[in-house]
This record gives C-alpha cells, structure tokens and sequence, in this order.
C-alpha cells in the first residue's frame, strides 16, 4: 500500500459517503413533494380541519423542511427513521426482523450464483464460438430479458406445480431443520439465482473476452501456453477488476429482483414492507426502505472500484 | 511469383562470416506456396497471403519487407503455425526443421511456440502482462517447455539481460512493465525470445514504436546477441534501412506476394524490382527545391518566448507542466519551417498554440507584425482563416459522416461566404488542386485510402486560402511511397500559391527533403535552429548531433560505425535509472549530453548564439567544442 | 500500439477493399445502403415481432375477439381452448383479447418514457461533451448520483410520491432512465469530440452548437439508437414490474403487468392467464434485443447494462 493508493481509496470513500447523503436528500425530498396530504389520507375526508391541524403537527409535518431533513437523518444515524404513519409502530421495528430475512435470502443467493456465474462466464469466454457458449449465451439472455415474475411463474409451474418439490410459497419456517429451512426458501432463492446468474455470467464472459484479446495474451500464446495458464495467469489476474464490477453490479439487481421475489411468494422481507408502505403511502417507511436499498447498492459498487484498484498493477507497484 | 533457388541465395553481408557458413546447411525454415485468407465483415473470404515461398538457412537473418498490407506479420505468425483471429492458413506448407508445422495438433504448436520459435512483437508495452513482474513473463517460456528449472532461467535471464546492455541486469527482473522504459522493453522481449535457445527468432517491427535515438541502442543489442548466438532470424519490417543493417537477405512483399528475393546488398544497391526501386527511392528522400524567397520587410509569423503547458501557473508565470519553454522563431511568407524533435518534446503543443486551441502561459504570437489573441474564442474569422491545421492521423481528421464535397464546402462557406453553383466548382478546383479525382467527392472517408484522406485534409486547409499551414505529422501515418507523394504535393502547392508552411515531424530526412528552415526541439525548448544548409554543416549542438547520427542509413554496415559516441547515454525515458530524461535548471540535454559541464551545464541555461554557419545554438560549449564531437 | 497487420489490405492509393471500385461515379444514395448493416434471420425475427407489437399497439382493439371488460364465461382460469385461445382470467374474461388490449398501455407508455429519457439524455449528454467545464461535472456528477439508486426503488419512491396516473408513471419512468441515457451519450460523445476532426472545426472558428449538431451527432447515432433499444426494453420490464406490484398502471385499464398481477391466483393451477401476458412481455423484449444485437452487435450491449 502506497500513498497514491491509499489517497485513491479515501477519494473513493468520500464519493461513496458523499453520494448517500445526496440521495438521501433526493428521497426526502421526492417524498416530501406529494400532492397530497398525509394527515388528510390518515384522518379521510370527513376530518375536521383543526383534527387535521393537530395530527399535522403531531407528525411534525407543519415544520420547515429543511429542519424535518435534518431531525430524519439525525434519526437514521441513530437507528431512528420515525414512526410510521399507519399504525405508529416505530419503523426499525418493523424493520428489524425483516431486514434480516431479506439478508438472509440476499447472502444464500449470491453463495450459490457468484460461483455459479463466474465458472460460466469464464468457461464460456474459454469456449468463445462453441456450441457450449452459444447455448449459455441464448440462454442467459432470455432470463436476462424477460421479467422477474415470468422466472418466478415458471419456477412454481416446473418446482411446484408439476414437479411437487418444493411449497409455491414462502413461509416462515415450519420446522427448525436445515431441510425445512431450505425448502421454505427454496423457491425465492431458485428465482433469483435464475436472474443474477445469467446477469452475471453475460457481463463476466465479456469482461474476459475483453482480456482475452490483449496482445500480452497472444504472447502468452506465442510463448507456448496452454488454455489454462493463459486464462489462469495472464487473464483473470487483469480481469479482476471488471470483473468484481459485474458482480456487482449484477448482485445490485439482486436489490431490485428481491422486491418483486418477496411479493410474489409473500416472503417477510424489507421489500416487501416497503412495497406495502408505498401502497399505504407510509412515508417514514418508504424512506428509510429506499436508503438502506440504496446504502446497500452503494456498498457494493464501492468494493467492486476498491478490488479495482488494488488490483491495478499501476497503482500497487509505483 | 519468386521461388528463391538455393544458389542464388548467397549472403553477401556479414563478410566476416564466409558464405560457406550457410552453403551446406539444410534450410530451417522452408515457407512453400503458403495461402492465408482472412474473412471479411460480409463473411467472404479473400486471400492477404498469396503463394508465397521462401527459406531461411541455419544462422542467417531473413527480413520480410513491405509496406501496410503487403502480408509481412501475416506470414511470420504462419511459420509459427499462428493466424490471427479472422484469418485463416488456407495452403501450403510451413516446415521448420524435421517439422510439419502445418500439419500439427495444437497441442504440437504449443510445444513448438516459445521453445523452437519465438516471436518478438513490435509493442513491448503492449506484449508484457501488466499484472506480473518481468522476471515471471522472461522465463516463463523455459517454465512452460521445462528446459530449465526457475533459478536456472532466472540466471540465465540475467545473463541476457547484461548481454543486451540493460542497465541494472539484476534488478529490473523484479520491476512491473510500467516501471520500465519502452526502449528497454524491447530489449527485455529479446530475452524473453532466447531464453529457450529457440532456433529461429522473428522479430516483428521490434524498433517502429520506437524514438530514432533509441531504436539505434535496441538495434545493437540485437545485432550483438544474433551475432553472438548465432541466431537464425526471421526479420519483419517497413524500413529498409534498417533491415540493411540486420538481415542477410530480403524479401520483398507486396499485397501479400513476392516481388523481389536477393541479398541485402544486392537488394539496397541493385533493385530489379520496380516496386523494390520505388521503396528504396520512397525511404532516401532528396532535397526538393527551396522556395524562392519573397523578400518582405516582416516575417509572415514571429513567434517570441512562448511558454505553455499544463496545470496552474507558479509565480514566475510558468505553468506547473511545462511543455513548451520560452520557444521562439519566424516563418517568412512562402517558406517552410521544419521543426523536429522525439515524441514528448513539444512540437504538436507548438502547432496547437499557434493555432489557439491552447492559450501560451507566457510570449506571443504575431501574425504579419499584428499580435494574435491566445484563444480561438479571441481571434477574429479572419485571423483563424490565415492559419490552418493538418493533423498526423488522416483517419481521425475527416468526419466519418461527412463526404469529401461537405468536406471541403464548409471552411468555403464558412470563410468565404460561397455558396450554390460557385461552391460545388470551387470543390472540384480543389479536388484538382491535390490531384484527386472529382469523382471521390460524394465519397465518405470510410471509402478512400490513408493517402487520399491526407489529401482531402490538405485540400480542406487550402479551402481557407491560408497563409499558413501547420502540418503535425502529415505523412508520419503513411506508407513510405504513399508520404513521398505527399511530400511532392506539399512543396508543389508552395511553388504554385505561395503558402508557407509549420513542418512538425520527428523524421530527420522527411525534414530536411522540405523545409527551408529547421528548428530542432528537446524537451520543449529549442537547442538548435538554422537554415537547412547551415544545419548540414557543424558544429552542432550535441542533441541534434545525436539524432542525425541515429538516423539509419541504408547502407550496410552503418550500424557498426554509427553513433558510437551515443552508446554512453542514459535511455531517453528512463525516469528511474540514474539521472532524469531532462533538466529544468539548466541545459535540458545536460542528463545525456557527453560534453556536459558539471557546474556550469547542470545549473546555468545556455544562451542561444549565432554560429560561422549561420545557425543558432543554445550551448555552453564553444564552436570547436562541439565540432570535436561531430568529428570523432 | 500494436501493428495489426490484418485485412483489408490497404493498397498504397488504392481504395480499401470491400469499399466500392473505381467507379467513382456511382450514386451516393446506392452507397448508403450497402454501408447499412445487414441483418440476418435473427435480426428479421425480432424486426418483425417488435413490428407486430407496434401494431398491436396502434390497432390492438380491432383485432380482438371479445369486448375487454366482458365477463364471457362462469367459468374463471380456464385453459387455453378454441373458443379462448389464451383462455380466460379470473372473473371470466377473455385474455387474448386483453392481451391485445394491454399492448397499448404496455408499448405506448414506455415508448413516450423512453423517449423522453433518450431526448433529454442526448441533448443533456452532447452539451456537457462538447462544453466540458464546470457545466459538465455539476450535470455529471448530479446525474451519477441518481444513477445509484437501483431503477425498481426509484420506481418505487416515484410513485410513492406522485402516484400511478399515465402521465406520472411516463414521467417516473422518463426520469428513471435519463441519467443512463446521459451518460451514454456523453460518454460516445465525449470520445468523438475529441477527435482531430472537433479539433479541426473548433480551430476553424466553428460554434458549439455547430460542432454538437454537426460535427458529433451524426457519429454517435448508432450507438444511441442501439442504446434507445436496450433502455426500451429496460422500460418495459420496470413498468411491468410495478404494474405487477400493483402501483403502475390501475384498473380498469390493464397493462401486461398488470394482467400477471390480476391474474396471479391462478399460478397454482398453472393457468395460462398468468403465463400468457408474461410471455407477451417476454417476447417483445426479446425481439428488441434480437434486432439490436443483429443491428450493432454485441460490443454495445454491455455499455448500456449499467
């Protein structure tokens, strides 16, 4: 580690922070624009006005919104995003055992699918113009092109439907066994995989198809190689970086394939919760969602430039 | 088609080395009616290798010669049994040895790449793995094939390193490619080539990347180890100089077949090609005519102690980057300015200043004795019309959604207002003016050659009717045939319209062939300016000394006499060995220069004087100093 | 730089070849199209289900065998039959019709979305290209940050705030995707403008708009329309996915999103009412990538992914 590196790593720290803070603004303030009133909706239309008044600034509504802006963050940075307006159960409530429900579903996903995806996008790459490759390539990009729920409809046709494998469901689990846990979350997980794989394995293949092509590689070639130790040592070890960019990028539309995962198969996540605020028009809810979403993405991006740069031989060896 | 017959293929060079050394040897390398096709956008395929046959002996270097297109990669990749993706082997037989090499498995070329043949790219930058140190990518070859074990590769590494004259032989091992010079790259690809004793080494345009004063060193230490080696060649190349100094016998391709197989000497002295003639005509170009002088009280455009570069200004006014330093010099309308220095020293910065799309931090620019505002957005309609630009890359100059005819009617119209019937004649004049044919006009970039856009580039300029012209590099992209017409056109249009010209190139003979005046550039500054005559006679300054005697010539045994005094310098753009490239504080050459002056050279900036000859110089050695230099 | 001594081979003041002979004389306009890329039978299969779709889109209700709303049979989710070819929904109704019906909805607000998004991103792209400056980090990094709030959250926020009507969900799906837009083309135009050929007109003295309009559009077309394509099916699936989750389009005007969302009962006994306006989804989006990639190829695809 040098000071150039280390200089570039704290940039790349700043920006990450600096950006979370932007959105979070952004989010407020999209929400805070609604048309509508949100005491007017809780209380319907035969409220008083001096009811509407009171519940207005009961909820602190009636309060400029730079100083509500300011109290909302304070709020999160303490782990308290509010109450939410529904039913007035504090939001990291409802939060809490979600968040770790969708956690859980996100951290099986992306156990099975990174590996899964990287062994297919580097094989196919190896075998650039096989039958193989052609097969993964149309493959992937149909479940690339079609929605969420048509692989989710698919999945409970095939695993549930016809085959009786696994529940349409997910439930809370039944039993306590690994078995009983895994079926309940078979099917969320086999969707997603299902997407973030193809996803990943497309942009993977590209990545070292990209490398593939380098001059040092047809050296390598020149010099006697074979397929193994070209890919081994002279492509991944330059591909790292774009390829911990696909990941994740790809394990980002995790984040999105999640919200419609957990509504069709009703499983108790944060998506799901956010969902159900939007409809209900919970704001404190929605906010505090959309930020740890968006938290969540800009973490991984931010490790996929952190792998980048530490595996730049440039930047390491000055 | 040229069969090369055994007994016409005597060397005539390396005259210590007796003929008799290749008479009873066995070929290695026999290429017989070798085809190779490659397949187009359309998915037809056409044939860039066509029946060629040749063979190369035991111990003898064999160079392919030809410009762009002619096949030369192309067929060396072949004796490696290698076709690069979209191409394809479609005939003939490649023999090395005992060995089919057509008719090998894979995994039979695999065994054969790196251990019997070994290729040296043109783009060392680009050949080494940046991710793994150089040492690891040297011997991985002897690794692959088992010829040696690691420690026994890494010593013998060394000893190919210290035997190409790499500074710090132990160390440089243990550097990533980014920490190591393009030049000593180079050098390091050729031990990568030899670490398995491999019995044929081809070395694909090992030097074009390279600055004239480095490529002499490179091309040393490779005549040095293929001497010392014995080492049989295979020698790919555009510059028949330089091949004359290394081969033993050349082929000449074009368009993918054989024109000419001879000797070099026989190849250099006495052509029987036609083509062969108009390369050897193309590389050694001859002075063309000066323009005569319209004498006129004011330089047509004075430059004085411009300064420019990049990032902010220090408090002396100086940018923090600067590129160029206190640079001054006039063009007299109808004359040529040539200006001439290695990649990095300023020159394109220089034309673009003039131009204005870089401001100058300090010193100015005077047009006809008016002072030109720095930035475009400043200079009138009129002021940009009399200063036109042509740039190096004629792809990347013309818009490739524009025709030729929109082209060339915008700066009509733009400048001069034309429009209609007027404009469209106008275009067919210019068309004439560069000897196109009017036919090309509804043509877009994409559909005419290298050559014809770099007319269509002049023809746009000459729509302004500047004054000035400044060409950056106009004929370096091109084929040397292709550039000498150019060259022929350039100084036609002077004669004929009494433009003046900006020459910037970084080949001395192109240089001297045109221009009236030469100013050479290091570093940003100007070590030596003069007219071409009094540039011809010494003393010189110690810099342009280097880079005329680096210049190959083609003759035969100029390597071995050339430059000797040059060995001694450090590598131009080694910035981690030693001294640095330049010096800020005192002479810029100080680093390199072999009659510097501890003291006085490395702290004092020369001042610039007149010599007897007539051209100016910015050294602190005296006039018989530096002719001691040009006579050793 | 490496020497890629490959085809074609450039002749010393020859034309390349593949490009037209000598004939200098043929017509500029029968040169255009050769220079059109060609597209094989991939490519006309996905020309010629978008131009279904399209048509669908504009005439879609004349071609229907049954009234939308019409409750037509007792019986809910019946399989695919002749009488109902993608069988009925869950009050009864029949779904091709539906189907057809949606294609407005579906193809038309992403369509109007996407072109808005494209047309701000371009304008938004090439000034900040050609500009460069202080205007072109502010709207850079503004638009970078907005780039990183996943596109089915944003929806979400969106509606959240300005609800499910036609016109805010056209807008939110418009804001949703211009900051891609923008950076592709700035990104394309960013790498043309500088270019010898800008250089030369800005040296010639040429104006800003002059050098965005003339000098660097005309290069960055084909990978802006590619671009348009991949963002309109990017559209598609994120309207269909809000749809589905109740919040894009509402009833009584139906989506295909909205038409898998209505009808998700009947997943259990795999009926074709869920499958079916799904698969319309799905094939329109596949037949956008199958034209695109026989179009610009696959060098592109990945540029947009982001």
């Amino acid at each position: 580690m040098n000071a150039g590196m280390s200089r570039l790593l704290l940039t790349r720290l700043a920006t990450a922070a600096g950006t979370l803070l932007f959105v979070a603004a952004a989010v407020f303030v999209t929400t805070t624009m609604l048309p509508g009133d949100v005491a007017q909706e809780i209380l319907g239309q035969s409220a008083t006005p001096e009811a509407v008044a009171a519940l207005r600034h009961g909820l602190g509504l009636d309060r400029p919104p730079v100083e509500r802006f300011l109290s909302w963050l304070g709020g999160l940075l303490v782990g308290d995003p509010g109450l939410s307006l529904v039913n007035g159960v504090p939001v990291a409530t409802l939060i809490g055992g979600r968040l770790s429900n969708s956690l859980l579903l996100a951290a099986v996903t992306a156990a099975v699918s990174v590996p899964l995806a990287l062994l297919l996008g580097v094989s196919s790459a190896m075998l650039r113009g096989s039958i193989y490759d052609r097969v993964v390539g149309t493959a992937t990009i149909f479940v690339v092109s079609v929605p969420e729920f048509l692989v989710a409809s698919l999945a409970v046709l095939v695993f549930a439907v016809k085959l009786r494998w696994l529940p349409a469901l997910a439930q809370a689990p039944q039993g306590h066994g690994l078995l009983d846990l895994m079926r309940s979350f078979a099917m969320p997980i086999v969707t997603l995989t299902f997407v973030i794989v193809a996803q990943m394995a497309r942009m993977t293949r590209a990545a070292v198809i990209d490398t593939l092509a380098a001059p040092y590689v047809e050296m390598a070639r020149l010099k006697g190689a074979g397929p193994i130790r070209i890919v081994l040592t002279h492509a991944l070890p330059n591909a790292i970086g774009p390829i911990a960019n696909a990941v994740a990028l790809s394990l980002s539309f995790l984040l999105g394939g999640v919200i419609i995962v957990e509504t069709i198969f009703n499983y108790p996540g944060i998506a799901k919760l956010m969902v159900d605020g939007v409809a209900t028009r919970d704001l404190p809810v929605v906010q505090a969602c959309a930020l740890i979403f968006c938290a969540g993405y800009l973490l991984l991006v931010m490790l996929a430039d952190i792998a980048a740069i530490l595996s730049n031989p440039r930047l390491r060896h000055r | 088609m040229t069969t090369p017959s055994p007994t016409l293929n005597a060397p005539l060079s390396k005259a210590p080395l007796a003929p008799t050394r290749f008479a009873d040897a066995a070929p290695l390398v026999e290429v017989a009616n070798l085809k190779v096709v490659a397949r187009g956008e359309d998915g037809r395929e056409f044939p860039i290798v066509k029946d060629v046959s040749f063979s190369v002996k035991r111990g003898e270097v064999v160079a392919l010669i030809g410009e762009s297109g002619s096949g030369k990669t192309t067929i060396a990749l072949s004796v490696m049994g290698y076709a690069r993706s979209g191409c394809r082997i479609a005939g003939g037989r490649v023999r090395l040895g005992d060995c089919e090499v057509t008719a090998l498995s894979e995994s039979g070329l695999a065994d054969l790449r790196g251990r019997r043949v070994a290729y040296i790219a043109q783009s060392a930058a680009a050949a080494f793995n940046p991710s793994r140190t150089i040492m690891a990518q040297v011997i991985e070859s002897a690794l692959i094939h088992k010829t040696a074990t690691k420690a026994e590769a890494e010593v013998k590494a060394r000893a190919l390193f210290t035997a190409l004259a790499l500074p710090d032989p132990d160390g440089v091992g243990d550097r990533y490619p980014h920490q190591v010079s393009g030049g000593q790259l180079q050098r390091l690809l050729a031990a990568m080539a030899l670490i398995t004793d491999p019995e044929l080494v081809i070395f694909d345009e090992p030097t074009t990347a390279l600055d004239v004063t480095t490529q002499i060193e490179v091309l040393k230490a490779f005549k040095a180890v293929v001497r010392d080696r014995d080492t049989t060649g295979l020698y790919v190349s555009h510059d028949l100089a330089v091949v004359a100094q290394v081969a033993d016998r050349i082929v000449v391709l074009r368009d993918g077949a054989i024109r000419e197989v001879g000797a070099t000497g026989q190849i250099i002295e006495a052509p029987r090609d036609d083509y062969t003639r108009s390369l050897i005509a193309a590389a050694e170009p001859q002075p063309r005519a000066a323009a005569p002088l319209r004498e006129t009280p004011a330089p047509l455009l004075e430059v004085t102690n411009l300064s420019a570069g990049y990032g902010g200004l220090n408090a002396d006014g100086m940018p923090h980057f600067p590129i160029l330093d206190a640079v001054g010099f006039r063009i007299q309308r109808g004359s040529t300015l040539g200006v001439i220095g290695e990649s990095g020293c300023g020159k394109s910065t220089l034309a673009r200043v003039v131009a204005g799309l870089m401001p100058a931090a300090r010193g100015a620019v005077t047009l006809d004795g008016r002072p030109l505002p720095p930035t475009i957005a400043g200079r009138s309609r009129e002021d940009l019309r009399r200063i036109q630009i042509v740039f190096q890359m004629a792809d990347t100059a013309l818009n490739p959604a524009h025709s030729v005819s929109k082209a060339l009617s915008r700066p009509l119209t733009f400048y001069h207002g034309l429009t209609g019937a007027v404009l469209d004649r106008r275009v067919f004049e210019l068309l004439d003016l560069v000897k196109l044919p009017r036919g090309l006009a509804d043509r877009k970039p994409g559909e005419l050659s290298g050559g014809q856009k770099q007319r269509i580039n002049l023809a746009r300029a000459l729509a302004a009717e500047p004054d000035l012209i400044l060409c950056d590099e106009v004929t370096s992209a091109l084929d040397t045939v292709v550039a000498a017409a150019v060259l022929d056109l350039l100084v036609e249009l002077r004669r004929d319209l009494g433009v003046s010209y900006m020459f910037i190139s970084h080949d001395l003979k192109t240089v001297r062939a045109i221009c009236d005046d030469i100013m050479v550039l290091y570093a940003g500054r100007k070590v030596q300016a003069g007219s071409r005559e009094a540039m011809a006679e010494p003393p010189s300054h110690p810099y342009a000394d280097l880079l005329t005697a680096s210049v190959p010539e083609m003759r035969m045994g100029w390597l071995e006499g050339a430059g000797a005094h040059a060995s001694n310098f450090i590598d131009p753009a080694d910035k981690t060995k030693g001294g640095k490239l330049f010096s800020r504080s005192g002479c810029a050459f100080y680093p390199r220069c072999p009659l510097g002056i501890a003291g006085t050279c490395d702290r004092e900036r020369p001042p610039l004087r007149v010599t007897p000859q007539g051209s100016e110089i910015a050294c602190h050695r005296s006039d018989a100093d530096l002719m001691s230099l040009t006579a050793r | 730089m490496t020497h890629h001594e490959t085809p074609p081979p450039a002749l010393a003041e020859a034309p390349p070849a593949g490009g037209p002979s000598t004939d200098s004389l043929s017509a500029p306009s029968s040169r255009r199209h050769l220079s059109f890329p060609k597209i094989g039978v991939v490519g006309m299969l996905g020309a010629m289900i978008v131009l279904f779709w399209l048509v669908m889109a504009l005439f879609g209700n004349q071609f229907a065998p049954y009234d939308v709303g019409e409750i037509l049979d007792a019986d809910v989710f019946e399989p695919m039959s002749r009488l109902y070819p993608f069988g009925t929904d869950y009050l009864g109704r029949d779904i091709l019709s539906r189907v057809l019906a949606g294609t407005r909805q579906t193809v038309g607000i992403a369509l109007i979305a996407t072109s808005l998004a494209a047309l701000g991103g371009a304008l938004g792209g090439l000034a900040a290209a050609v500009t460069g400056g202080w205007f072109d980090a502010l709207l850079s990094r503004t638009l970078d940050a907005l780039v990183s709030i996943p596109s089915k959250m944003f929806g979400l926020i969106l509606v959240a705030a300005f609800g499910s009507s036609i016109p805010a969900l056209i807008l939110t799906l418009a804001v949703i995707y211009l900051p891609g837009c923008y950076r592709l083309v700035r990104a394309v135009a960013v790498n043309v403008a500088a270019l010898d050929f800008v250089l030369v007109a800005r040296a010639r003295g040429e104006g800003k708009f002059h050098i965005m309009t003339r000098e660097v559009l005309p290069n960055i077309v084909g990978p802006v329309l590619a671009d348009f394509g991949l963002r309109f099916v990017y559209v598609v699936l994120l309207l269909s996915s809000l749809s589905f989750l109740g919040l894009g389009v509402q009833p009584p005007d139906a989506d295909w999103g909205s038409l898998v969302r209505e009808n998700i009962g009947g997943l259990p006994y795999g009926a074709p009412a869920v499958i079916m306006p799904a698969l319309a989804i799905a094939s329109l989006t596949i037949g956008v990538n199958m034209l695109i990639d026989s179009l610009f190829g696959r060098s592109l695809r990945r540029k947009g992914a982001a």
